[in-house]
């Protein structure tokens, strides 16, 4: 023990890297951290989304009657960025319907009448760490389409998409994303420290996917217990190295991981394998562990479910489908003051119109905000003072950005690259006059997307 | 002192005239030719630049005009076909003519309708809104209130009713530019044919939800019953995703599907008021051409008749 406090004197005395442009430091409130994981117990109707990841809706796969087993394929990925759904829990098919999910929308959902909890044998539900790996690597990427891997820091992109290295490309380092720069979350935190050889295991099989060498674990100075962790940890393995990065938001976001870590910086419309990386979420490879080692889909995520006001914020394992309501009840139920609901953090989070929404494979967290902090101030004309330029991570100009998006000038706003926006919300933090910045930079950029996309 | 003045005055005038001579034969040598007809047209056009022919102002839907072999598929529905006919006899083309069409706003979820069930306080945008949810209702189809329509509108035709929340159409002003029908993110706006008096009937909802739970989330929603469609001689009404729908260029204004509508969600405008509504609609039902309401019955007779000739 007093060995491990000595090695993170050591990181604190040495000048962190971070990423060079921009950024923020919100309060960080991780009032769950250290809560450890709480298992969720199954609910009695899970409802799950057909669109849990970027790209087409998977395709229904069973009947409204049918019964289903644990871990059972009930929906299937449609064509390559998609990804397959596996029923959370044993049940019948209640319907196929529409239902709200966390888009504010009426979409396509599986709903589940669960009845206990029958898994189908082929998943592997011991505890034991599986150290060997056995597959070969068109194996691990099949089985990781198969098992319906999304990314779990939240943005959801299918992952086995990201493991393909393009034609041309080559992977050089494999970054792991342990950051969690969202403020009030603590999921990828409660993970690293519960998981963290499962973790090493998901690691080299990442590496053997992407044949590469050199595996890099960045994970930011407020965390020091996972830091000395899987510093620890990791000495056992080969090519693993464990980073302390400086506390900034929006540390998380893969571009700005990137230049903290090995100092490259992704060309603007690029992808971080162009310079010869892919970035995977902790969560992300906890999950790929489980499906390869284990046979296990992915059916369940850790939630932090979190509040100012909440009685125990705590983490859960969360069957995917379970209603927010049900997390919000374990937690000691919505405090009086309850102004907001997020899923996710304060800081990329959006707001829920319904408790009934169901926690999908994206949902990292669930935020509830009080009256006080949840509405938003008057907004005021700009006063030019360009705290938001400066803080922009992707080295764009947001108030620019919205005066074209307001006034529908899709070509300037395409040439001021509002592509690149990763919607980080910072111009809006720190905006003075409490401009919306985001809001409108958003719409801007759906609408020069689709055009673009018209284009093709 | 003189000749200082007249050399001056001399040189001066001399460099004027060369570059005049100048001038005047590059402008010749690189002279751009413009058809006259491009201002020709563009005078009769109404100058309104408000891109609802499609074109970016009246100069370019011009100069389409000019380049083009026939006045196919360009029209300038704020001019009509009046300007469309001075437009063709400019050109020697054959005019083309297209009926007048006027927006609507397929909803009629007024606040006493439709309750709040969440709290919106983002921007003052529809567009914006849309992006983030499906608005402080339970119907995610209705219109959001904040008015993007009547910011689009040139011509004074949309205003908010601060009673419903929701945006009214003057039948007069409107142009059917199909500004709102852009802005609009819900596609609540439609162009309809403009009839006689300005009279109209068309299903105020776009709501696809099934029945059930679009009467549970507003009032006058469509519910999809299908009681319009099975009522209407015309077979102008389609049912599509639980909502109906009355095609105008079907529709005979007959006004049958009005009062079957269980949730009045089929809206009339324009027309006489009906006499005694509750007798009049109850005899309707068994035998349209009741005596019960004999103006109305006697303009059945006439659109019906119509129809029949149309027919023949």
């Amino acid at each position: 023990m007093i060995d491990l406090q000595e090695n993170h004197q050591i990181i604190k005395n040495k000048v962190l890297r971070t990423f060079a442009k921009g950024g923020v430091h919100p309060p960080e409130n991780k009032l769950s951290a250290g809560a450890g994981i709480v298992d969720m117990p199954v609910s009695g109707t899970l409802v799950i989304p057909l669109s849990q990841h970027l790209g087409v809706p998977s395709k229904p796969v069973v009947e409204r009657g049918q019964e289903v087993k644990t871990g059972e394929l009930i929906a299937k990925s449609e064509g390559f960025v998609s990804a397959n759904i596996h029923s959370p829990a044993s049940g019948k098919v209640q319907k196929i319907d529409k239902a709200l999910d966390s888009s504010g929308y009426k979409r396509d959902v599986i709903i589940i009448q669960t009845s206990g909890d029958e898994w189908i044998d082929t998943i592997d539900r011991s505890g034991e760490l599986q150290k060997n790996i056995s597959k070969s690597r068109e194996e691990i990427l099949q089985k990781i389409n198969e098992a319906g891997i999304v990314g779990m820091g939240g943005a959801t992109f299918p992952s086995h998409v990201k493991l393909t290295v393009p034609r041309g490309k080559i992977a050089t380092h494999l970054i792991i994303n342990g950051v969690e720069c969202e403020p009030y979350l603590t999921s990828d935190h409660a993970l690293m420290m519960s998981k963290a050889r499962e973790l090493m295991v998901g690691i080299q099989i990442l590496k053997k996917a992407l044949d590469v060498d050199t595996a890099i674990v960045g994970i930011e100075n407020n965390k020091p217990d996972a830091i000395d962790h899987l510093t620890q940890i990791a000495k056992g393995y080969s090519g693993i190295k464990v980073v302390a990065l400086k506390v900034k938001y929006p540390q998380g976001g893969e571009k700005q991981l990137i230049k903290a870590l090995i100092n490259r910086e992704v060309p603007a419309g690029g992808l971080p394998i162009d310079v010869g990386t892919v970035v995977h979420n902790v969560g992300t490879t906890f999950a790929v562990y489980e499906a390869i080692q284990k046979n296990k889909p992915l059916i369940e995520r850790i939630i932090t479910v979190t509040g100012k006001d909440i009685k125990n914020p705590s983490n859960f394992r969360v069957r995917i489908g379970t209603p927010v309501a049900e997390l919000i009840e374990e937690v000691g139920g919505l405090p009086e003051n309850a102004g907001k609901i997020l899923s996710g953090g304060p800081m990329m989070g959006k707001a829920l119109n319904d408790l009934n929404i169901p926690v999908t494979k994206g949902t990292s967290g669930i935020t509830v905000l009080p009256e006080s902090e949840a509405k938003r101030k008057k907004t005021e004309p700009c006063i030019r003072c360009s705290r938001c330029v400066s803080v922009c991570p992707m080295n764009l100009e947001p108030y620019l950005l919205m005066s074209y998006a307001q006034n529908d000038m899709f070509e300037q706003l395409e040439k001021r690259h509002v592509m690149d926006c990763i919607e980080c919300g910072s111009c809006s933090f720190i905006c003075p006059s409490s401009r919306p910045l985001l809001d409108y930079i958003r719409l801007g950029k759906s609408n020069v997307g689709k055009i673009i996309r018209s284009r093709k | 002192m003189n000749d200082v003045l007249l050399y001056t005055i001399l040189s001066l005038s001399s460099l004027g005239v060369l570059a005049a001579v100048v001038l005047y034969f590059v402008s010749q040598k690189f002279k751009v030719y413009e058809d006259p007809r491009i201002d020709e047209v563009e005078e009769v056009l109404p100058a309104a630049n408000c891109g609802g022919c499609g074109f970016a102002g009246c100069r370019n839907f011009a100069e389409a005009c000019v380049k083009s072999d026939s006045l196919e598929n360009l029209y300038c529905p704020v001019g009509g076909n009046d300007t469309m006919a001075k437009v063709a006899k400019i050109m020697g083309y054959e005019s083309v003519e297209q009926e007048p069409k006027v927006a609507v706003l397929r909803c009629n979820g007024a606040c006493e309708f439709r309750p709040k069930k969440s709290h919106y306080d983002g921007v003052a945008s529809c567009a914006v809104e849309a992006a983030l949810y499906g608005g402080d209702t339970g119907c995610q189809y209705g219109c959001l209130g904040f008015g993007d329509c009547v910011e689009a509108c040139d011509f004074d035709a949309l205003h908010m009713d601060p009673e419903t929340d929701l945006p009214v159409v003057t039948d007069e002003n409107c142009t059917a530019c199909g500004a709102c029908v852009e802005a609009c993110p819900r596609n609540l706006f439609e162009l309809r044919k403009r009839a006689k008096r300005d009279r109209k009937i068309y299903v105020a909802c776009m709501n696809e939800d099934k029945g059930g739970i679009a009467k549970k989330n507003c009032e006058v929603a469509c519910i999809g019953c299908g009681k319009c469609l099975k009522v209407c001689p015309f077979d102008a009404i389609t049912m599509n995703n639980n909502l109906a729908f009355i095609d105008s260029d079907k529709c005979k204004l007959c006004r049958k599907c009005v009062p079957v509508c269980p949730t009045n969600s089929i809206i009339e405008v324009g027309f006489p008021p009906r006499k005694t509504k509750e007798k009049t609609s109850g005899k309707e039902k068994e035998k349209p051409e009741g005596s019960a309401a004999p103006e109305v019955a006697a303009k059945d007779d006439r659109s019906s008749g119509k129809s029949s000739n149309n027919k023949e």
